[in-house]
């Protein structure tokens, strides 16, 4: 693992332009800036083209004897399959405005780490190979042959990439940096170039039901034991239902929130909510995961992993799906499931039993995102809450890129946030909602030897956090995804130092005042609540 | 060098036109031949583009959304930048295309390398210059139907009226005029002055900014400066556009010639080039689809119902015992 320099050593960035141009730049594999290739066994289980031992760094990289016929077959095939791939291709007219507003660049200052030169790494391919005017006229029309330093260029900087979309947001022909990363990654895993870290939890989840690759019945150890937590905490003892059918809703989210902190504590949160509320429900080992690491592979994976849900849905014949805090698994529900595996007519439009409302919003697929949920649950009255609980914590929320510009939930959690939690404040406007930054380690690259690019691309983040620290003396991060809580508190500490990072339902349970609770002296973390700082210290 | 080439290319074009029919005088060449080629190329090349683009499906909705979506009735949302259905996406669309409401979000970041801040700016400056140039070459081109209609409409003498409202000079002024010039004199600029822009910046990004300049000055020259013969100009477009092509007895301006010459390459090259942004921008999958593929199903022709999940059966049988020891319920016994 490459030293990580510290903070005021990486803010040094040189923004200025090499005097070369980009296509004479060479590709450089630091450590530290490149996530580790696909482990061949994944790659024989998943079905994956050309598995073998290579690392970015070798300089032959293995490839397929036939691998540039396969990459153009794959080019071609995929500019039949999508027309946003076409006009993305075809319409830039390099006005740069996309150019600072990617977090990787803004942290790096590497030139082909902006939108625009990043696409043209791939139409710059397009150009030479596909139009008589690249033919002709080459580097000076920008166009170029598809060489082996190309597709070790693609595999560097698509790997760069978190599919967050802020760039597309800016664009005004609404170009999509995050479809053109697709096209990318698909091609390179058609001559084998994936990374691990997306692999893995991909084949875990097609087998074990998550990403984490969580046995069922260590699924349910873990519960139980997060369980016994609650217990602590509440006195509660609570023994929530899984894989039973007939239940009236499946509750999936994703599995990274039942296996390490702080995602536990959000977790738990679910479990208390839903038996305070006394929902009728069931968890899933076999759907167990929210997540969908599909999204940075291929569509065909994608499609394969996001099918466990509905499936599941059917076996155990619920009414409707309730989903967890997560973000690209919000993008995935939003703008492919129906699209994908629907439509879901055994299925009815989800209807809190608790309110009584129906949400057309979610009509279509049948799936209810969990802030919607509690959102409605508080408008209404339906929950007990003492916000005092949570009077320690300052809080900001961190809107993540999917749920934002992939669906647009913004009021929702913080509706939630501000009734379970007095002291709230949002950080700076260019910073937060659709104009969100990425946590730095979306789109599967949340690895440890990616963390100097994690950390530089977690700058603008880290400095809004910073900012609100100052200012407003806050404390706790909140967010609603799986991926952040555990991107977020390495990123925090660097940047941010002294500020933790939350989930919104962790906030929910602590505030949650329950039926039959013992008198509740400390937090989900176990920490003590306002008021109890002393006893603790007594005993 | 990108720019020079580019500049030289588009001299190159000037001397073609002036030495071609003000020296030579092939003016059937230049007056009749090349628009008529031009336009063909034009029409056909559009034609062929949009049809290729049409030809890929849009197997996804994959709006990218800019504001609240429409959820609880409680929370407003943003229906025009968060669509959920048609109206709000027509809005969103009229909204992108006639004021450029993407580019007007641009900012600009700082960083304060002492204080570990990144600090935001406005930087509307692209967004303005390009709607005056996008705005001034629109209405130019509404301008100039004067020569190809018949009586003259008059929208067409409204949109003159107003363009030389300010009443300047003789030839009254046509604000327009110096408007674009503005614009491309701005685009131009940044192109060659910003040190990013310039990294990323073709052939093809400036080739056509130097070849609207040079449409914008010799028709500039041609209105204010030699006082060319209208009239006679469009006898020759009138011609043109009944098919019964006619040159003037009047012999026509080399600038005239230049001017037509400049505007059939840009004719001819528009539908081969980043140009196209002019259609594209209405094919754009992330702005022109609503935001409702949780309330209503998307349909993507290419979907394969064959791809299936791994098995819920699958699963049990890889973990039936552990799960029954576990206490989680089975569909089949051991």
């Amino acid at each position: 693992m490459a030293k990580l320099p510290p903070p005021e050593e990486l803010v040094k960035i040189n923004y200025s332009t090499p005097v070369k141009g980009w296509m004479d730049v060479p590709n450089e594999f630091r450590p530290g800036t490149f996530s580790y290739p696909g482990k061949p066994d994944i790659l024989k289980y998943l079905g994956f083209p050309n598995p073998r031992e290579w690392s970015p760094v070798d300089p032959d990289w293995k490839l397929p004897p036939d691998w540039r016929e396969i990459i153009m077959k794959g080019f071609r095939e995929r500019l039949d399959k999508y027309r946003s791939f076409k006009v993305f291709m075809d319409i830039c007219v390099r006005c740069g405005a996309c150019a600072d507003k990617c977090h990787f660049y803004i942290g790096s200052g590497d030139p082909k780490n902006m939108p625009v030169l990043r696409a043209e790494l791939l139409r710059s391919v397009y150009r030479g190979e596909f139009t008589v005017a690249g033919k002709i006229l080459s580097k000076m029309a920008g166009a170029r042959k598809l060489e082996e330093d190309v597709v070790k260029e693609w595999f560097m900087y698509f790997y760069q990439c978190t599919e967050c979309r802020r760039c597309s947001l800016f664009c005004p022909y609404g170009i999509d940096t995050a479809e053109i990363t697709m096209m990318a990654r698909e091609l390179l895993s058609l001559v084998g170039c994936n990374i691990n870290w997306i692999l893995e939890p991909a084949a875990n989840c097609n087998r074990t039901g998550n990403h984490l690759g969580i046995q069922p019945h260590a699924y349910k150890d873990m519960m139980d034991f997060l369980c016994e937590d609650i217990e602590t905490i509440t006195g509660i003892h609570i023994e929530p239902p899984v894989n039973k059918k007939g239940a009236e809703i499946l509750f999936i989210t994703p599995s990274g929130d039942i296996f390490a902190d702080p995602g536990i504590y959000t977790y738990m949160g679910y479990i208390m909510l839903f038996h305070e509320l006394g929902l009728d429900y069931t968890w899933s080992t076999y759907a167990s995961e929210g997540g969908n690491f599909g999204l940075f592979t291929s569509d065909v994976m994608m499609k394969k992993l996001n099918g466990k849900m509905y499936a599941e849905a059917k076996r155990l014949g619920v009414k409707w799906i309730l989903g967890g805090e997560c973000g690209h698994m919000w993008r995935v529900i939003n703008q492919y499931m129906d699209t994908m595996n629907g439509p879901a007519d055994f299925l009815e439009t989800p209807v809190s039993p608790i309110t009584g409302t129906r949400f057309d919003a979610a009509a279509g697929t049948k799936m209810l995102h969990i802030a919607e949920f509690t959102a409605d649950l508080i408008k209404h009255g339906k929950l007990k809450l003492d916000p005092s609980r949570n009077a320690n914590l300052r809080t900001t929320f961190h809107d993540s890129c999917n749920p934002a510009r992939g669906m647009g939930l913004f009021e929702e959690p913080r509706y939630v946030l501000k009734n379970v939690c007095e002291n709230f404040v949002d950080m700076p406007e260019e910073t937060i909602r659709e104009q969100t930054f990425c946590c730095g380690g979306g789109a599967g690259l949340n690895n440890e030897e990616f963390m100097e690019m994690r950390m530089r691309g977690g700058l603008p983040r880290g400095s809004a956090v910073k900012y609100v620290q100052e200012k407003n003396q806050v404390n706790t991060l909140v967010t609603i995804c799986a991926i952040d809580r555990a991107t977020l508190p390495p990123l925090c500490d660097y940047w941010a130092p002294g500020v933790q990072v939350a989930g919104l339902h962790e906030l929910v349970a602590n505030a949650l005042v329950m039926e039959g609770e013992q008198e509740r002296t400390m937090d989900m973390r176990q920490e003590p609540l306002p008021g109890f700082e002393d006893a603790e210290e007594e005993e | 060098m990108a720019a020079f080439y580019s500049f030289m290319a588009v001299l190159a074009l000037v001397f073609i036109a002036a030495i071609g029919a003000g020296s030579v005088g092939m003016y059937t060449v230049f007056g009749v031949a090349v628009p008529y080629i031009a336009l063909l190329i034009f029409l056909a090349g559009f034609i062929y583009r949009i049809v290729y683009w049409a030809k890929s499906p849009v197997p996804f909705s994959i709006a990218t959304t800019g504001g609240q979506q429409k959820s609880l009735p409680w929370i407003k949302n943003s229906p025009w930048d968060n669509p959920y259905n048609v109206s709000g996406t027509v809005i969103r669309m009229i909204l992108e295309v006639v004021t450029f409401r993407s580019l007007f979000r641009n900012t600009k970041i700082d960083l304060r390398t002492d204080s570990v801040k990144v600090v935001y700016g406005s930087a509307k400056f692209l967004w303005l210059f390009a709607l005056i140039f996008h705005m001034a070459f629109f209405t130019i081109l509404i301008r100039h139907m004067r020569l190809f209609l018949e009586p003259v409409p008059g929208c067409i003498k409204m949109i003159e009226f107003l363009d030389s409202i300010l009443q300047i000079g003789i030839p009254t002024l046509y604000q327009t005029d110096l408007l674009i010039l503005v614009g491309l004199a701005f685009l131009l600029l940044r192109r060659i002055v910003d040190a990013k822009v310039n990294y990323i910046s073709l052939a093809q990004d400036y080739f056509p900014l130097f070849l609207l300049l040079g449409i914008a000055i010799s028709g500039i020259y041609m209105r204010y400066f030699i006082k060319a013969d209208v009239i006679s100009i469009k006898e020759l477009t009138m011609g043109l556009l009944s098919f019964k092509p006619k040159l003037p007895e009047k012999p026509l301006e080399t600038t005239f010639f230049v001017h037509l010459f400049l505007v059939s390459c840009l004719f001819a090259y528009f539908p081969f080039s980043k140009l196209m942004h002019l259609a594209g921008v209405f094919l754009s999958p992330t702005r022109n689809l609503p935001n409702n593929t949780r309330r209503q199903h998307y349909t993507n022709p290419w979907n394969d119902p064959a791809i299936k999940p791994h098995s819920y059966a699958a699963y049990e049988d890889d973990f039936r015992e552990k799960m029954i020891e576990a206490g989680l319920p089975v569909e089949k016994e051991a």
